[in-house]
């Protein structure tokens, strides 16, 4: 029992005391720093801890054609990733989800590829996961804990084939892409497009990607999205609308022969704008919205058909008959003749030329026509004079002004070029001898080197339609909706021009080869086309078109073209004309009607007087 | 012959112990609030407030107990302490959050920790062992029994291993060696070879800390005898030449504990990940916290042992510098009551016992608080009152009805 000094007791105490005060302050003088002066940093480091931004896909603009109807539009889709991980453990996922998701081993092999050596990024499976599959992985969170299902915007194509070649179809960025285009923020993921209108446009119908944050738990998991930090917005991308008419793009789908491959191009006369870029056969480019299935693409690369392919622009064919209005408007242009000159030799059938005949199609001659005579009737010994008095290096030269040896220029991703001889020393370099005046009597009819898209054919229809002067076709209805500036014109007066176009008038009059595909309201001024295929083959059916008003200004060309369809007016005519006319008939309000041409009016039984007026 | 000072739900150390374990009760039911699967079941918070009810039991019978039994059972009961925490090294599993070391008895299946029990028994034979000198410890062989009587029980729970513990025993001998007068300068000289140990790190700081050393025992020397200034000399070069070995000896997660409290980034993921979450709990909680149940970094498991050892980080995120502060001045005030029972006890074996037990809480909370923000190393170290664990909270509470039963004897 020590008895102890009160003042001893009172000084430990207040030593005590003071022991306390200091550790109690050192704590709450360190916590004042922590949670009152440097609270906001803190702060930073716990959402920067638990947030993760993620990027929200841009819907794509929407693609329209010249009155609003939809070509490519959006709808939800969902999307599937996995959360990076371990690459062992992404991998091991990947292979559960099988059961539920179709995986291919090809995908399945390039997805475990970038689980290995991609960026820490969620891992795409499919952007396009059917809704019963996404029902069964939601329901089973817990066994797939670190997958991440998003809506995404999801491609649409309501008219499916229709427009299939010249909208194009979109696919899944590739890696070499996002490298490329890291400035926009493109990440694995993205839709692009992948041909036509889609890929040409591409910048624009992107948009731009916004963000937003999710939270996530110490081990990575996703616990939920989070509003509390603002994110940013996707931008769609901008829509498009496009000169193309939908209607008249369905309309040509049905009216194109049965199992036949070809295409058909309609251009609006005043402006150069596509009214109609069809290839047959089609595909549906809604089989590429999602992550193409690679049995899939493969059948339609290995088509023999091509599907693919898309003629209108791709596709080169002999330009044949057609191309006689060619070899007269260059005449023209030149001042070689003038329309109601004939030829130095009347048609007798044939035409002898150095030590050899050259034939006509009609064995017992044609007579003596002029040019307007000629293209009615289609002559080759008239257009063989007049081949030999352009003369063959001219030929070429305004053959090659008018861009028969060029592309277009559509704006479309692809065209492919005419072949045509550049000039005489063609012959040399290209058959190893040099060329004769007599390689113009061919190339005057439309044969020999020279094979064309029905799009320049089309172009070239065009300035027989216009002044002589012929814009770029254009997909896209540009903002002033005005004409393109002409990419080339021909040096012939408007009478000239219009002895042409007679020409071509009277091909769908009584006794004309397209008589049976004229129309009752709308003047049809036409050119047949037969052209050797080459090989035994049958030959490609071509008519060139223009129609308008009776007595008016021509409104649309259209060009149509059936491989291997022999008769350029049997099968392409008819085509062409009832293209035309269910334009026009919706541009001047008469009501429409599948009995268009007068074989058809004569098949139904109707009334064709309008068809039996004679010439003027 | 016992008169209550006043009615024992009335005294400010009960109400101030009351509250704490509530807020505490109320801090488990958050901690088990989480958006992710845990090992945290959500009903830790019944658990507790059970074992909370059954200390208020226990407060009121235990702080009925004459002083006399407690100065006649401090030996004996010492005794069976240190003998029971010899069993626990050999018959002692690890549990919760303190799986890695063997610091609990299983006994019929109620599990408890024999080290809590032997800190009220350590210091109650402290307490009686110094109460019964004539004066005040005035040279260092005066403390060679009791450090001898405080450093078994200290070194069988450091073989357990378990460090927070054992410094805990640490807070019990100088706080009880304070209350009896000692001199600072001794308990320096008496502490110095701990001192001596940390040093150690650098030569030319533990050589400059010695030749210190050296002078402070010149200047006191007519309060020593030679032979102890020569005895704490030897002890810190021992201390300097053991740090080497016994830093070797260190199992991998202590060494990193302590490497990442200098510098949390040399181990981000691992060592550094509960030091570095804790701060960012804490810190983000600001002034006023996030709300109670809302701190993001418990709720996405971010915090590591944010029921147990970090229970003050979820306080700090939740309820922010008013939260932490309030916790902090309740204990000081705690200690403050304590301070004056201590200096209004009768006997000096009250008053020493009381400090033991402040010396036990007073290390609890400035390691647990110090440590969420970096203080202090990350010691395995609870908060009494607020961190989850039943037999911890019924041996503090115990720890207090001793204390009150002391406090209020004044036969």
């Amino acid at each position: 029992m020590t008895p102890r000094n009160p003042t001893q007791v009172r000084v430990l105490a207040t030593r005590a005391r003071v022991a306390v005060v200091v550790l109690v302050g050192v704590l709450v003088a360190v916590l004042f720093r922590f949670q009152v002066l440097r609270s906001s940093d803190w702060l930073l480091e716990s959402q920067s801890n638990r947030l993760r931004p993620l990027n929200v896909p841009a819907p794509r603009g929407v693609i329209r054609d010249r009155v609003g109807r939809v070509f490519a539009e959006n709808v939800p889709g969902y999307s599937v990733s996995v959360i990076h991980d371990q690459p062992d453990s992404m991998i091991s996922t990947l292979h559960r989800l099988r059961e539920h998701l179709e995986l291919d081993d090809g995908r399945l092999e390039d997805l475990a590829i970038r689980a290995r050596t991609g960026p820490p990024r969620p891992l795409l499976v499919t952007v396009d996961a059917p809704f019963d599959v996404v029902a069964a992985l939601q329901e089973r969170r817990s066994v797939f804990p670190r997958l991440l299902i998003e809506t995404r915007p999801k491609r649409l194509y309501p008219a499916g084939r229709v427009g299939a070649h010249v909208i194009g179809y979109v696919g899944e960025i590739n890696e070499a892409e996002v490298e490329a285009r890291e400035a926009e923020g493109a990440e694995p993921g993205w839709i692009v497009g992948r041909s036509g209108v889609e890929a040409r446009y591409e910048s624009t119908l992107q948009g731009k990607p916004g963000m937003r944050y999710v939270e996530v738990d110490a081990a990575g998991r996703i616990v939920g999205s989070f509003e509390g930090v603002p994110g940013v917005t996707a931008e769609p991308g901008t829509d498009l609308q496009l000169n193309l008419d939908l209607e008249l793009m369905e309309w040509i789908d049905r009216i194109f022969p049965e199992g036949m491959n070809g295409s058909v191009v309609a251009l609006d006369v005043e402006t150069g704008g596509v009214l109609a870029l069809y290839s047959a056969p089609a595909f549906d480019p809604n089989v590429f919205a999602g992550i193409v299935d690679r049995s899939e693409w493969e059948r339609l690369v290995q088509d023999p058909q091509s599907p693919l392919y898309h003629r209108a622009v791709m596709g080169k064919y002999p330009p044949g008959s057609p191309w006689k209005l060619a070899t007269a408007a260059i005449a023209l242009d030149l001042g070689v003749v003038t329309p109601s000159e004939r030829m130095p030799v009347s048609c007798g059938g044939s035409y002898v030329f150095g030590n050899r005949a050259y034939r006509c199609w009609k064995p017992e001659g044609h007579g003596s026509l002029d040019l307007a005579g000629a293209i009615q009737h289609s002559c080759n010994v008239y257009f063989y004079q007049l081949g030999l008095e352009i003369g063959l290096a001219r030929l070429l030269e305004v053959g090659n002004r008018m861009g028969f040896g060029e592309q277009c220029g559509i704006d479309l991703p692809t065209e492919a070029h005419g072949n045509f001889p550049e000039g005489p020393e063609f012959w040399e370099r290209r058959f190893g001898y040099r060329a004769q005046e007599g390689e113009a009597l061919n190339i005057a009819i439309g044969q020999g080197p020279n094979d064309q898209t029905p799009l320049k054919m089309a172009q070239f229809i065009l300035a027989i339609a216009r002044d002589g002067s012929a814009p770029a076709p254009t997909v896209l209805r540009s903002a002033g909706n005005g004409a393109n500036e002409a990419s080339w014109s021909l040096d012939i007066p408007q009478e000239h021009l219009e002895q042409v176009r007679e020409g071509m008038r009277r091909v769908t009059r009584q006794g004309g080869t397209a008589y049976l595909s004229s129309l009752e309201h709308f003047d049809l001024l036409g050119k047949t086309g037969t052209a050797q295929s080459g090989g035994g083959r049958p030959s490609h059916a071509w008519f060139t078109a223009i129609a308008g008003l009776h007595g008016q200004a021509p409104e649309i060309v259209v060009v149509a073209l059936v491989e291997f369809g022999e008769s350029g007016s049997g099968v392409a005519a008819p085509l062409a004309a009832k293209t035309a006319d269910f334009h026009l008939r919706g541009v001047h309000g008469i009501p429409r009607d599948t009995i268009q041409t007068l074989g058809e009016y004569l098949r139904a039984g109707r009334n064709t007087a309008w068809a039996r007026q004679p010439d003027p | 012959m016992r008169t209550l000072a006043a009615p024992l739900w009335q005294q400010p150390m009960v109400i101030t112990l009351l509250l704490l374990s509530v807020f505490g009760v109320g801090m488990i039911y958050s901690a088990g609030v989480l958006e992710v699967p845990s090992t945290v079941t959500e009903g830790l918070w019944i658990r507790q407030a059970v074992f909370l009810g059954a200390s208020v039991v226990g407060l009121l019978v235990v702080s009925r107990i004459p002083l006399r039994w407690f100065e006649w059972v401090a030996v004996p009961a010492y005794v069976l302490g240190v003998a029971v925490l010899a069993v626990t090294l050999v018959a002692g599993t690890g549990a919760g959050t303190a799986e890695g070391i063997s610091s609990f008895l299983s006994i019929g299946g109620f599990r408890f920790q024999p080290a809590e029990a032997a800190k009220i028994s350590t210091a109650l034979a402290l307490a009686a062992l110094l109460a019964r000198r004539e004066g005040p410890p005035l040279y260092l062989r005066d403390l060679l029994t009791p450090a001898a009587l405080v450093g078994l029980p200290l070194g069988l729970v450091l073989l357990q291993p378990d460090l927070g513990t054992a410094l805990a025993f640490l807070g019990i001998f100088f706080a009880v060696i304070f209350w009896a007068g000692t001199p600072w300068p001794l308990i320096l000289f008496a502490a110095s070879p701990g001192l001596g140990l940390i040093l150690a790190f650098s030569l030319r700081v533990w050589a400059a800390y010695i030749v210190l050393l050296a002078i402070g025992l010149y200047l006191y020397r007519f309060r020593l005898y030679l032979v102890e200034s020569i005895a704490v000399i030897l002890g810190n070069i021992a201390a300097g030449a053991i740090a080497q070995p016994l830093w070797n000896s260190l199992a991998e997660y202590q060494r990193n504990r302590l490497l990442v409290f200098l510098d949390p980034e040399l181990d981000p993921r691992n060592a550094g990940w509960q030091l570095i979450q804790s701060k960012v709990a804490v810190g983000s909680g600001g002034v006023f916290g996030k709300g109670f149940t809302a701190g993001t970094q418990k709720r996405l498991a971010f915090l590591p042992e944010q029921h147990t050892d970090f229970i003050f980080s979820v306080v700090g995120e939740e309820f922010g510098f008013i939260g932490t502060s309030v916790v902090l001045v309740l204990f000081g005030y705690l200690f403050f009551r304590m301070i004056t029972m201590a200096e209004a006890a009768k006997r000096s074996f009250a008053g020493l016992f009381i400090f033991g037990i402040l010396g036990v809480w007073l290390t609890h909370v400035f390691i647990n608080a110090g440590m969420t923000i970096g203080v202090v190393p990350v010691t395995g170290i609870p908060l009494p009152f607020i961190s989850y664990g039943g037999s911890f909270l019924l041996m503090s509470w115990m720890a207090a009805a001793v204390v009150l039963a002391l406090a209020n004897d004044d036969s």
